[in-house]
């Protein structure tokens, strides 16, 4: 075992763990701890844009977005942290331009802005109360925002010689009493495990995508800091709130972003019908993902769909109306995927898509300075910090509108790593536990000296199936009581697990394995939190209760890992400026 | 139907040089990825066999191979890319260390993109807005930013393999990326560091790296492009 001290830990390299790294002042220590290279992290695969009511294009303003983020989430959203990333948007957007992020332009060469799902603007501007139709406020960068984002804070953080730990696998946290006092890794080139104390730790570790079967993240998207908080006996927010994002590539699950519809693509069902008109008939194809994705599912459930080879079913995206040199030049990268995975020719024929696991709404419960908490009264865990998609501020509330991540992971990852200068200046280093990584340690030895019958890989098939199958765009109690029952047996049947890799080096037979435990872990709290939700509200779809109800349910689910079943417990929703309304598109 | 894989193996603490073994795995159809067939491998019949990857779409680098003697990305390769009616050979990236399996060392590859400042630099007060860059200009960097360091291209560089020093095509694209931008400052220094024996002039037109490239990006127009430049300003 290896120990090694730093003022500051961040687990994870995509833009929430880079933008916080940037904030770490001269004459302290820092280092960001990665399992994949940092410019491999899933904040690369993203596409469509940026959110900022920059008003490049078209009248904007902040207050647009607030509201649109606010209505978008089914008002679920956390306002007053909502309306810090409203307004901390513009400063962000020119932030990443002066770092040299390159992005497409407008004639009079300022940043390129388009129109994104849910993000709208009084047809009126001077009326408020006017219809509300698509704005352009996606700041984009062809379809390869993430990617150039990704590369641009890398680029900055090689530039302010930050230090990374590439290709190392975090494993647990550290606690000491109430505080964090560091986290466990593994490198993965030599199996060695390290202990990494600390002053400050901060979890952006990404999503779970890979819970599901068919999703658009990344392999090693696993739900790692997810399961790291709940099993030191933390809460986690508002899991049950999964994104499905409606334009999946058919059977594979890659994005098709909505940066196709923005720029004029239409979905259409197996009559031709853009059936959209009849779930939103004002903003149409463009209407937020949760309710174009329970479109595209009831379109197919009424026999509307077309059936694919696999047995499973999809509608149609077609952009082949659209100029070639909009489709060349403004969607090359997603019209590529279509030509190379499914061999369609996009400005010929439509393309088939289907709903796809996309991102966590929920997860690690945090204040607007990125502090995580511990329990409904927001008493903060010291020492801990969680952004991006892993943590759960909540501005995204019930529903995420696109290009509002991209914005949450910059400008809650800069919050977060003022908030951990801040800390550091002062604190002192918690005392390290003696058996820091007892459980890790045995987690690896059982692992590797398991005989048991169980397969990592098809175990997490069954996961995945099962996940999609039961907990996927619709919910309802049966299923979810069902789910409860699986979960443990998985639970049971992964201490079976056994592995063929009994070497050192590189190994992720094991890898692969302890990321099976967190995915398990991960889904444990999505399903339960599903199933005393009793409504519907945004991305949580309940036949059985289809209408949301704000007289019970205003408010974060915070979810605790116990022996038993989970324990849940409840914390109340800031509303500031726009009381919850319908919400209609 | 039934495609057969005949992949390179090493173990660094079992075999003393690599070695091929066969896999037969069973396809759909002709549009599985190279990537699932590893992974059917790997979950179905042997979890020893060692690769990376992670977005399976082609965006962010992980899983460079030489497939069928091709430098190229297992996700982004069809069966239908590849002659699939003998064994399909898998071997790491070539010219650079093995860790283990298709599995290689990248440190030297990542030296060199850092050994060209890879980032903006610009010393002037930063207006309150964004910096004004026309469409025109900021399009001219599109095609070199496309870059997911996957490291196809410099390992298929015959000039990289004679010359362990050769910075590289990647590297070379990352200096045009920055120095092509009109909002950066340093355009000279990292000139500088590219017009040596070891930087653009080992270069030698070969076009491997084009065709290596799975992002499409015409590494060598890039190129010819820091070598005009440096001539002008030799001027
Ligand atoms: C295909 C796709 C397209 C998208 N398009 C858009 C868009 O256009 N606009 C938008 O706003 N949002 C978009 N999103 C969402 C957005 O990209 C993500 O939510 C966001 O990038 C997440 O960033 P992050 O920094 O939180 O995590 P990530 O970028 O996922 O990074 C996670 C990091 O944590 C590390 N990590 C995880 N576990 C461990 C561990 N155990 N040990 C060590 N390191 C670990 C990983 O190595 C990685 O570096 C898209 C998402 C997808 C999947
Ligand atoms: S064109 Fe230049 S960089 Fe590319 S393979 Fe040939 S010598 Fe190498
Ligand atoms: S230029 Fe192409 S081949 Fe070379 S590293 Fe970049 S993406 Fe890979
Ligand atoms: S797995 Fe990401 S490029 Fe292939």
């Amino acid at each position: 075992m290896i120990n090694h001290q730093y003022d500051v830990i961040i687990i994870g390299a995509g833009g929430a763990g880079l933008r916080a790294a940037l904030e770490i002042p001269e004459g302290f220590s820092c280092a960001v701890l990665s399992k994949v290279f940092p410019t491999r992290s899933h904040t690369g695969a993203a596409q469509g844009g940026i959110g900022a009511a920059l008003g490049n294009e078209e009248e904007d303003s902040w207050e647009w977005h607030m509201f649109d983020t606010v209505k978008g989430s089914d008002y679920l959203g956390d306002q007053d942290a909502i309306e810090i990333m409203a307004k901390d948007a513009i400063r962000a957007i020119i932030e990443l331009e002066h770092m040299g992020m390159p992005f497409s332009r407008t004639p009079e060469g300022k940043i390129a802005q388009r129109r994104f799902g849910g993000h709208t603007r009084p047809e009126v501007p001077e009326d408020p109360d006017s219809k509300r139709v698509a704005v352009k406020r996606s700041c984009y960068s062809a379809d390869r925002t993430g990617h150039v984002m990704l590369h641009t804070l890398y680029e900055n953080c090689l530039k302010q010689q930050v230090h990374f730990y590439s290709e190392y696998f975090v494993t647990d946290l550290v606690m000491s009493g109430k505080s964090c006092a560091g986290v466990v890794a593994m490198d993965m080139a030599t199996s060695e495990v390290h202990v990494f104390h600390a002053k400050a730790v901060m979890l952006a570790t990404g999503g779970y995508g890979r819970v599901f079967r068919i999703t658009s993240n990344a392999h090693v998207g696993t739900g790692d800091g997810f399961s790291f908080v709940y099993n030191n006996g933390l809460p986690l927010q508002d899991m049950e709130f999964v994104q499905f994002h409606p334009t999946g590539l058919w059977k594979l699950g890659i994005l098709i972003s909505e940066a196709a519809r923005g720029e004029g693509g239409i979905l259409l069902n197996n009559k031709g019908e853009r059936f959209m008109e009849r779930y939103a008939p004002s903003v149409k194809d463009l209407a937020p993902r949760d309710m174009v994705s329970r479109a595209i599912i009831t379109e197919i459930r009424e026999g509307r769909g077309f059936k694919g080879s696999d047995g499973t079913s999809y509608v149609h995206l077609d952009v082949s109306h659209l100029p070639k040199e909009v489709i060349d030049e403004k969607i090359p990268e997603i019209t590529g995927f279509a030509r190379t995975y499914l061999g369609v020719e996009p400005t010929k024929e439509p393309i088939p898509i289907q709903p796809t696991a996309h991102y966590a709404m929920g997860g690690i419960p945090t204040t607007a300075d990125a502090e995580v908490i511990r329990d409904k009264k927001g008493t903060r865990v010291p020492g801990l910090y969680a952004a991006g998609e892993a943590a759960c501020v909540s501005v995204h509330g019930a529903n995420r509108l696109g290009t509002n991540s991209l914005l949450d992971i910059i400008v809650f990852g800069r919050r977060g790593g003022k908030a951990i200068a801040e800390f550091i200046k002062e604190a002192e280093f918690a005392p390290l536990p003696a058996d820091a990584a007892d459980r890790t340690l045995a987690k690896i030895d059982r692992l590797m000296n398991s005989k048991g019958k169980e397969k990592a890989g098809a175990l997490r098939t069954e996961l995945q199936e099962k996940m999609m199958e039961k907990v996927g765009v619709f919910r309802n109690a049966k299923d979810l009581a069902d789910m409860t029952v699986e979960i443990k047996t998985l639970r049971d049947r992964y201490q079976e697990v056994s592995i063929d890799d009994k070497g050192k080096i590189f190994n992720t037979d094991l890898v692969e394995a302890i990321e099976l435990g967190n995915l398990i872990d991960t889904a444990e709290p999505i399903i339960h939190g599903a199933l005393v939700r009793e409504e519907s509200r945004g991305a949580h779809s309940r036949e059985d209760f289809p209408k949301r109800d704000d007289k019970k349910w205003l408010k974060h689910t915070l979810i605790f890992k116990t022996d038993d079943k989970p324990k849940i417990d409840y914390r109340p929703v800031s509303i500031t400026r726009f009381q919850p309304k319908e919400r209609k598109y | 139907m039934k495609v057969t894989l005949r992949i390179q193996r090493y173990n660094p603490e079992r075999d003393s040089e690599p070695y091929y073994q066969e896999f037969i795995v069973e396809a759909g159809d002709d549009k599985e990825r190279i990537l699932d067939l590893l992974h059917q491998v790997k979950w179905k019949y042997d979890g020893t066999l060692t690769f990376r990857r992670s977005c399976a779409h082609g965006v962010c680098g992980s899983d460079g191979l030489r497939i069928n003697g091709r430098n190229r990305l297992a996700c982004s390769t069809l069966l239908r890319d590849v002659n699939y009616k003998k064994p399909i050979v898998i071997e790491p990236l070539p010219s650079i260390p093995i860790i283990k399996d298709l599995v290689v060392d990248m440190s030297d590859f990542y030296k060199k993109y850092e050994a060209v400042k890879p980032y903006l630099v610009n010393k002037s007060p930063a207006p309150e807005h964004e910096r004004i860059q026309s469409n025109e200009d900021a399009e001219m960097l599109f095609e070199s930013a496309k870059c997911i360091l996957c490291g196809c291209c410099t390992t298929s560089c015959p000039s990289s393999w004679s010359d362990e020093n050769y910075i590289g095509p990647a590297a070379l694209l990352k200096a045009y990326r920055f120095v092509f931008d009109t909002r950066d400052e340093a355009a000279d220094e990292r000139l500088d560091i590219v017009d040596t024996p070891d930087g653009i002039w080992r270069c030698h037109t070969i076009f491997n790296c084009v065709e290596a490239c799975p992002k499409d990006i015409n590494l060598t127009w890039h190129i010819s492009q820091l070598k005009k430049r440096v001539a002008e300003r030799e001027m």
